[in-house]
């Protein structure tokens, strides 16, 4: 890209003449979540590292982790990956060119977005029965 | 103020020779860590807050050590490519945003390799 004319360019509208719609937060989302997820990546890549250095170690990462607050981190995450995921699935059919159209944009943002939550529920369950 | 066009400043440098590489392996990455993400996160899950035991006996087990690394070699590349995206779109500067580019992929691969070396070394005993 050009670098050259940085700044002294007339910046075109942006995001703030817009009205807020439902693609535009899902869309907004997928980016958040993946970079939010750095978060969940870094304390569960420690947990991995605690348990290959020490059984003491360990015992302080996987209690942090699981103290209320890691635990809504883990929660919050998993909803953040099941956003990123569902959404990535719908990137990856308009790549192929499909689903492209308004209605149909409308319809994957609104699966998207009441989906990710009711996954992360149903998988909160699975996990404390298992 | 130039009103040089970005051809004009583009022409006679030579193709990047990279095409359509960050688009795609972002693709095959994303659609690896489909699987990938689902078959970590039980494990994961079952061994959270279980003591070392427990999770040494899980990650002992060759088939969720075999995931676990998979999943975090392509997570990370995968986060690479997608946070560059986002450098490149929010930081300016030509040098401010290189220090960011090599900050990210010095960060993503070091992580990767941490992790792996963990699991490797988990399920390996050692």
């Amino acid at each position: 890209m050009a670098d050259v004319e940085q700044g002294s360019r007339p910046l075109s509208p942006h995001l703030q003449v817009y009205k807020l719609g439902l693609t535009m937060i899902v869309s907004g989302l997928h980016r958040i979540t993946g970079v939010g997820m750095i978060v969940s990546a870094i304390l569960i890549v420690w947990w991995f590292i605690a348990l290959a250095v020490s059984p003491d170690y360990f015992a302080k990462v996987d209690w942090l982790l699981t103290t209320w607050i890691g635990l809504l981190v883990m929660i919050g995450s998993l909803w953040a990956f099941f956003h990123h995921l569902m959404n990535g699935i719908r990137h990856l059919f308009w790549d192929k060119g499909y689903f492209l159209d308004i209605p149909a944009v409308e319809k994957g943002a609104r699966i998207v977005l009441f989906g990710a939550p009711v996954l992360m529920v149903l998988s909160v369950i699975l996990i404390a029965i298992i | 103020m130039s009103y040089m066009t970005d051809y004009k400043r583009a022409r006679g440098l030579g193709s990047a020779h990279e095409g359509t590489h960050h688009f795609w392996i972002q693709r095959v990455t994303a659609v690896a860590l489909i699987p990938l993400g689902l078959l970590f996160i039980w494990p994961f899950a079952a061994a959270l807050g279980e003591g070392a035991e427990a999770a040494q006996a899980i990650y002992r087990n060759g088939w969720n050590a075999f995931i676990a690394i998979n999943f975090f070699v392509l997570t990370f590349w995968h986060l690479k490519l997608g946070v560059q995206v986002v450098i490149e779109d929010y930081v300016h500067g030509k040098g401010r945003r290189l220090r960011f580019l090599l900050a990210n992929m010095y960060f993503c691969w070091g992580m990767g390799l941490a992790a792996v070396m963990a699991v490797v070394k988990i399920w390996l005993g050692a």
